[in-house]
């Protein structure tokens, strides 16, 4: 804000009609505030790919990474949990992060990668998606929010060529057709509709395998969250970047519901009903609850 | 060369203050005022899509009478304004006062340098924690602030509305209570003569300080014919 401190009127391309991106304003007018302009030229993010100057000769630059997200589908919503793990290296960087985020009243966003990276480019998305609605009086549509993150990935290739990449895993609700829809993206920016579930991050092989057994097409929200969570604690179970349920500190996965009502986190203490009932379950059989065959019988 | 006409300062700017009284006159009215729970406003407009109040930031919003295309670049310098200071430092360093600040220098600069002032007036309000800390400020053409407690009217009857209110607003208002006295006094100001406001005619949304973090919310449809019915 260079030209701000001239004098404190409003400077005067504050003024400039057109843009309802606040990105492509920060690009015109205060590029250093947009992320990743450390190690860029000047490029504007709006541009496309940002030049990729950052120093490679002190080698790979180790950052907290985030692991592992879920997201579930159910009738008229989405839910999306995230578990509480950073690591760096062999290091847990944080036991308490959270990686799952509100973008607006009607979608999240869950983050795995450079966690430094990734929460800088949720809270200028989120950023993004408010500004859009304020100045245009009407809110993007959910699909038209899973295009603008793509470009904001898009906008970190550089970043992710060096070993800093991120990848978020989008949920929303979708006003048009009345269903929660899943987005997942690869670090150049591509952008593909899941069906039904998926997961993000380095638990995410296991953390499928146990969503695609557990998932059923017409289960309600609070059947959306179990499975989700018994998909975290798999995805815990076998991978060692992924934080699973901290019994003695309670700290427990970050969930959101996303439905027509608008996005809300569960709270702490129903979480801990529903967490304290898996592992009771766990210690039953700790590979968790088994899945059935066909022809309806029990396969274990 | 023919020498211009002298003309005095103080008529140059009695002639710019004139235009731009006479542009806002011109307008329907606004009405701003404390409830018990936030902060009520209320314009009368016709309008479905050109709005008069909006949402600036979290817990502030704006609120103009007067040229349309003026007030609407205000709106929008306003909404970068809050969205960059928040997102370069933190979303509780985006204050109201900062805001009206910035309006008045700029208003300011607007009224004597330019040609054409502009012909708006606006109201910045921050609704606060409990009715003590809400902020309300109204600017006018020439960049004078006015730091306000209770209500504020603007707009072509704002006298009148004005001298309506100060007899009938009072702190700890209900949300009811306080849309109903100010539909009152718009109707009965600044048309031929007394009139009937409905939901159709009337922009209205609030500061409501219980949501947790945008507490700007437009009260429209039946949630808005529900409360104009209560009483």
């Amino acid at each position: 804000m260079t030209s701000e401190s001239q004098s404190s009127r409003l400077p005067a391309h504050y003024f400039t009609a057109g843009s309802s991106s606040f990105v492509e304003f920060l690009a015109a007018h205060a590029p250093e505030h947009l992320p990743g302009a450390a190690g860029r030229s000047s490029a504007p993010a709006g541009s496309g790919v940002g030049g990729q100057s950052a120093e490679r000769g002190s080698g790979q630059v180790s950052a907290p990474h985030g692991t592992t997200i879920v997201a579930s589908t159910f009738d008229g919503g989405v839910i999306m949990a995230g578990d509480r793990r950073a690591t760096m290296g062999n290091m847990i960087a944080q036991r308490d992060i959270e990686k799952v985020y509100p973008a607006d009243e009607l979608s999240v966003v869950g983050i795995a990668g450079t966690a430094g990276l990734a929460v800088e480019m949720v809270r200028l998305f989120q950023t993004e998606l408010e500004h859009f609605e304020k100045i245009e009086g009407m809110t993007l549509s959910l699909e038209g929010k899973a295009n603008r993150l793509s470009s904001f990935i898009r906008s970190n290739l550089g970043m992710a060529m060096q070993g800093l990449a991120v990848v978020p895993l989008f949920a929303g609700y979708d006003q048009a057709s009345d269903i929660g829809r899943i987005f997942s993206y690869d670090v150049t920016g591509g952008r593909y509709e899941e069906h039904d579930y998926y997961s993000v991050g380095s638990g995410s092989p296991f953390a499928r395998g146990s969503l695609k057994k557990l998932f059923r097409a017409e289960q309600d929200a609070d059947a959306a969250v179990r499975v989700c969570l018994q998909a975290l604690y798999d995805a815990a179970d076998d991978d060692s970047a992924t934080g699973g349920p901290d019994m003695t500190r309670r700290i427990f996965p970050v969930v959101y519901t996303v439905d027509a009502r608008g996005a809300r986190r569960i709270h702490e203490s129903e979480l801990q009903v529903l967490m304290d009932a898996v592992v009771d379950q766990r210690f039953q059989r700790p590979d968790g609850p088994v899945a059935t065959d066909p022809t309806g019988e029990a396969t274990s | 060369m023919t020498m211009p006409f002298y003309v005095s300062p103080e008529q140059i700017i009695k002639d710019k203050a004139d235009y731009a009284r006479k542009g806002i006159a011109r307008g329907r009215s606004v009405v701003v005022a404390q409830y018990d729970q936030g902060i009520l406003f209320v314009a009368e407009n016709p309008s479905r899509a050109l709005h008069k109040i909006s949402e600036i930031y979290d817990r502030i919003a704006f609120a103009a009478v007067g040229k349309y295309n003026e007030f609407e670049n205000l709106r929008v310098a306003g909404v970068r304004y809050a969205d960059l200071r928040g997102y370069s430092y933190d979303r509780a360093d985006v204050t109201s006062r900062g805001l009206a600040n910035a309006y008045a220098q700029t208003l300011g600069t607007v009224f004597t340098e330019a040609q054409k002032p502009y012909e708006v007036e606006i109201i910045v309000a921050e609704v606060g924690a409990d009715e003590g800390s809400d902020q309300l400020y109204r600017l006018t053409f020439d960049g004078s602030v006015g730091d306000e407690h209770g209500f504020v009217a603007m707009g072509g009857a704002a006298e009148a509305i004005s001298t309506q209110l100060q007899e009938q607003w009072r702190p700890d208002l209900s949300l009811e209570q306080a849309l109903t006295m100010a539909v009152a006094a718009l109707s009965e100001h600044g048309g031929q003569g007394p009139r009937t406001l409905d939901e159709q005619l009337l922009e209205v949304a609030i500061l409501d300080r219980n949501r947790p973090r945008r507490c700007f919310r437009r009260l429209t449809g039946d949630e808005l014919s529900d409360l104009l019915n209560s009483e």
